[in-house]
């Protein structure tokens, strides 16, 4: 019979998850208040918005481009009412109904062009940074001199182009011109990564006992790099959010029939302002600014709970209990 | 040591940075041909006859092969020429002259700005760390960074504009003052103490006012973010601990020691916030009607006008690699270890 | 003790908070040097050394406290407003630290480091008279006067080491605590760094804590010696004394582990270092101890005195009277499980 004493019982699956769950999250619970406030005042936030755009028909009252309803048209300009929470616009359009309809939107194209540059940039770093040599060094030149320019004038570079030729503007030109202005930071951030972890001693090992560059990627290395990603990607987020509404402002965002977009809301409510107008530009500019902080704080504080540097543990309280005396047996009998 | 070394440094730096302005050039220029379609076509618009489209595109050397068109176009760069509008016809160099001037005031005004507020409130937020001020300091500067510019220019035009009359909305000074003042530099700001007009001075610091601060504040969010996490750093450095050991005052641990270091890769931040700032720029200048070279290319994008595109785009490029360099060079000046 | 004695500990503790229960890094420690005496605190990694020192010159971080007296000039340094303390540090109190690479601030140059320190604790001292005793103090650890303006990252570990030393010495104090000078160092640096400050006494009056793991320093450069484990000082006594007789089992074993020309084979302790938020009960060396009696978990031994200079915390020692019945047999236990092992 085989020494079955020796071993210790498995865990469940299930259990061992949690343990995990519990210890990947240790950081967050050990972290001071005013950490964990802020983080969670993100998550909310963008939950928030999350569900806005997921559930936008059903929330909304009007659609984004509806100027009418039962055959009467919608008053044009109209301050804040109960019949239009946020007013309308110059087109007789509901500006709540647009805020709404607009996470949709940002979201969408956001989810999309980051997905992007994950799919183009990490790969493209993993491999660059493991191979090294020649294509390492070109790739290096190339992502550094994108990157060192404005994201914004990066992205109306190609939407400017992409929507003169024949592909047209819109939503997926929105978001190539966004990947491509994020595309050299995760290139940047894996590359360098994997660079570090290259030689650490376990890849070391693992290339000692013979495994595939491949295996030795995978296994190893991706994982390594992978959990670096989270908070950049949830500050990127917040930045692309940023980019697509700059877009839309100067009019290379998407078209206003495909969508509402906050961006352009804002570039529309610029003339509205002369005359005294403020809901058209105040709700979409107000939605920018909600979103993009719930972003930041979410990933701010993913970044200072993972991060050992800025860590800041709560010390507990404690009182000093009285000593006991251990003075020498002289003091005896 | 420090003559020889430094100018060293700066010539090895400009050595090096030449391959990216190589690589920049490069991609905007294959940029600008690769997309499908016909570009001369889409600015002028659907309606004009095909003979004066080819003659455009016979001046503009559109008919030459591409990796002619390619020296054509490095030569030119080389020489300071970035070539002419396709739709008035103005020269680039025109354009970076007037409204590049219009640019830098702006920007130098709004890095004031957001130099003062964002090291200011990094510093404070940093040493108090986990304490209101920490937490008010921290939420101001996300707030800023997720405003956009041209949100943060809308109220700001709303409220000290429209409702409160303190301020202009537009433009870089009222047409008077323009009219009135000589040029020198093309940066108002300077003519006007030039000329020693008073007035004229007092109507173009009015009228910078409003966008100077909303692109410095923008900008002062991603200090205030950056130098706080800087202190906090700092302030856990090895070298502070032995300062304190050795029964230097707290105060002077704290300003001594740890802003100045804290503040260090500061020029570097400025430096490559420099990217940011010309993104804003171009969104604030649009927004309050700014003259600036900004403000030029989304017209010249609104008209589809390839080779002014084209031309500003790559003044930026070269702007901001040169601002790279300079960073660079001031680091080394200032953190003896740095220097080759 | 040549002189009088210039540093009393008595008691101290001191625990650093956390979330659940407070580490008790100093538990109750009692300590004196001497003038111009060299001490020598040798333990293992995290059995509290470090945070005595750092605890004598008050420089705790946040979230840990202190409680006892330290006395140093009639006065307990433990609850001293943090001025005061500060006026210390320099003049009275010095303190090195192990990594000299990370110590000085590389934006100053060697001079201002000199120049802020001098100025900070005698302000009255002129410029001339500021790079007088700069140099002449840099000079005694053997730093040029030529390289007095340079700055830190031109330096050698060791050369910055003996910068160290020298920013510390500028000030004469009376009492050095080195936390593990040498560590860092390779040992031919080291033997040098060694030299230095086992001179502190001739050449500075300055009476030096060594604070360090290596026995092998300890021998060479001390007067006394204590040794350290869990928080408690376990023995302490003249170093030729100690060494000969070591009278507590850690002590013993310790001595065994140092290799010399003469180890044939490695000698370990078993087992890893106590954990300092819950000690275990009793003698808290006990797990690890071959000598362990049925009384050692039970009770928390005594301190003993030896003799005139020695002092030992072990139940081996006595006093019998206060041992139970039985107490004095040998302890059964377990073999020490592989997952104890550091």
């Amino acid at each position: 019979m085989a020494a079955d004493a020796q071993s210790a019982p498995r865990m469940p699956y299930g259990r061992a998850r949690l343990i995990a769950l519990g210890r990947a999250t240790k950081p967050i619970r050990e972290a001071s208040g005013i950490a964990r406030a802020l983080f969670w005042a993100g998550v909310v936030i963008t939950l928030f918005f999350v569900v806005l755009a997921v559930f936008a028909p059903l929330i909304s009252p009007y659609h984004f481009n509806q100027y009418r309803s039962n055959g009467i048209r919608f008053p044009q300009l109209a301050h804040p009412s109960a019949a239009h929470w946020m007013g309308t616009t110059v087109q007789s359009s509901d500006v709540m109904a647009r805020v709404i309809y607009g996470a949709q939107t940002e979201l969408k194209v956001v989810v999309i062009a980051l997905a992007m540059s994950l799919g183009v940039g990490v790969p493209l770093g993993l491999i660059s940074g493991y191979f090294g040599g020649i294509l390492d060094r070109l790739l290096v030149l190339v992502m550094d001199a994108i990157f060192a320019f404005p994201y914004l004038l990066i992205a109306i570079v190609i939407a400017f182009v992409l929507s003169t030729s024949s592909i047209g503007g819109g939503v997926f030109t929105a978001a190539i011109a966004i990947t491509a202005a994020y595309v050299p930071l995760y290139f940047r951030v894996v590359r360098n990564h994997v660079i570090s972890v290259r030689e650490e001693p376990y890849v070391d090992a693992a290339r000692a006992l013979g495994a595939r560059p491949r295996t030795v990627i995978r296994k190893y290395v991706f994982f390594n790099v992978v959990q670096n990603v989270p908070p950049i990607a949830t500050l990127n987020a917040a930045d692309a959010i940023l980019l697509l509404a700059s877009l839309g402002f100067l009019g290379y965002g998407i078209q206003p029939s495909q969508g509402a977009e906050w961006g352009y809301d804002v570039s529309r409510a610029v003339s509205d302002a002369a005359s005294g107008i403020w809901w058209t530009g105040l709700f979409p500019g107000f939605a920018i600014v909600l979103l993009v902080a719930g972003l930041t704080l979410l990933g701010e504080g993913l970044n200072e709970t993972l991060n050992p540097v800025l860590r800041l543990r709560r010390f507990g309280q404690f009182e000093f209990a009285e000593r006991e005396p251990r003075e020498e047996a002289l003091l005896d009998e | 040591m420090t003559g020889t070394s430094l100018r060293t440094y700066l010539l090895t730096r400009i050595a090096l940075v030449l391959p990216m302005v190589f690589i920049l050039l490069t991609l905007v220029f294959l940029l600008m041909r690769v997309a499908p379609g016909n570009p001369i076509q889409a600015s002028l618009g659907g309606h004009v006859p095909a003979a004066y489209v080819h003659q455009i595109e016979h001046r503009m050397g559109f008919d030459k092969p591409l990796l002619t068109q390619y020296g054509q176009y490095l030569w030119d760069i080389l020489r300071g020429n970035f070539g002419s509008t396709i739709t008035d016809n103005r020269p680039l160099s025109q354009i970076i002259k007037q409204n590049g001037a219009a640019t830098l005031e702006l920007t130098f005004f709004a890095m004031l700005v957001a130099l003062v507020v964002g090291i200011i409130v990094g510093l404070l937020a940093g040493r108090h760390r986990d304490t209101p001020l920490d937490v008010s300091g921290r939420l101001f500067g996300i707030v800023m960074y997720a405003t956009p510019p041209f949100f943060l220019g809308l109220i700001a035009q709303l409220v000290f504009g429209v409702w409160l009359g303190w301020l202009p909305i537009s433009d870089q000074a009222s047409p008077l003052t323009q009219a009135l003042l000589k040029t020198h530099t093309n940066i108002l700001f300077l003519d006007a103490i030039i000329d020693g007009n008073w007035t004229a001075l007092w109507d173009v610091t009015k009228h910078l006012i409003l966008p100077a601060t909303t692109l410095g504040l923008i900008t002062a969010g991603v200090f205030i973010r950056l130098i706080r996490v800087n202190v906090i750093r700092t302030l856990r450095d090895d070298y502070i601990e032995a300062a304190r050991a050795r029964g230097i005052v707290e105060r002077r641990v704290v300003f001594h020691h740890a802003f100045k270091n804290a503040l260090v890769p500061v020029i570097t931040v400025v430096g490559l916030n420099l990217a940011i700032l010309l993104g804003g720029a171009v969104l604030t200048e649009t927004t309050f009607n700014w003259p600036g070279i900004g403000h030029e290319l989304y017209v010249y994008l609104q008209n589809r006008d390839y080779t002014a595109v084209q031309g500003i785009i790559v003044v930026f490029a070269l702007v901001v690699v040169a601002v790279s360099v300079l960073v660079d060079f001031i680091n080394a000046y200032v953190d003896p270890r740095i220097r080759y | 003790m040549s002189g009088g004695s210039i540093l009393q500990v008595r008691h101290l503790r001191v625990y650093y908070g956390t979330p659940g229960r407070p580490v008790r890094a100093v538990d109750d420690v009692s300590l004196e040097i001497g003038e111009r005496e060299v001490v020598g605190l040798v333990g293992e990694s995290g059995c509290g050394k470090s945070t005595l020192g750092r605890g004598i010159l008050g420089l705790l971080p946040r979230g840990a406290r202190a409680d006892g007296e330290v006395n140093f000039d009639g006065r307990n340094l433990v609850g001293m407003p943090p001025q005061a303390l500060r006026r210390l540090r320099g003049p009275e109190l010095g303190l090195i630290f192990q990594e000299p690479m990370t110590r000085l601030n590389p934006l100053l140059r060697i001079s201002d480091h000199f120049r802020e320190t001098l100025e900070q604790h005698e302000p009255r001292l002129t410029d001339a008279e500021i790079k007088k005793r700069s140099l002449e103090t840099l000079g005694r650890m053997g730093i040029p006067p030529t390289r007095f303006r340079q700055y830190p990252h031109e330096f050698s570990g060791g050369m910055r080491q003996r910068i160290m030393i020298a920013l510390a010495l500028v000030l004469r104090p009376k009492l050095l605590v080195a936390d593990e000078p040498t560590t860092s160092l390779d040992v031919i640096v080291e033997g040098q760094i060694l030299a230095l400050l086992a001179d502190l006494k001739q050449n500075f009056g300055t009476a030096l804590l060594l604070i360090t793991h290596n026995l092998g320093i300890v021998a060479e450069a001390c007067d006394r010696m204590a040794v350290m484990y869990a928080g408690r000082i376990v023995e302490e006594g003249p170093v030729r004394d100690v060494f000969r007789e070591p009278a507590h089992p850690y002590t013993r074993e310790l001595l065994r582990s140092t290799i010399s020309l003469e180890t044939k084979e490695l000698h370990s302790i078993p087992g890893a270092p106590p954990n300092l938020i819950d000690p275990p009960p009793g003698c808290r060396f006990h797990p690890r101890c071959p000598d362990a009696m049925r009384v050692c978990p039970e009770l928390e031994p005594v301190e003993q005195r030896l003799d005139e200079r020695r002092r030992v915390l072990c139940w081996l020692h006595g006093p019998a009277q206060r041992v139970p019945a039985g107490g004095e047999s040998p302890l059964e236990r377990e073999a020490i499980g592989i997952a104890d092992e550091a």
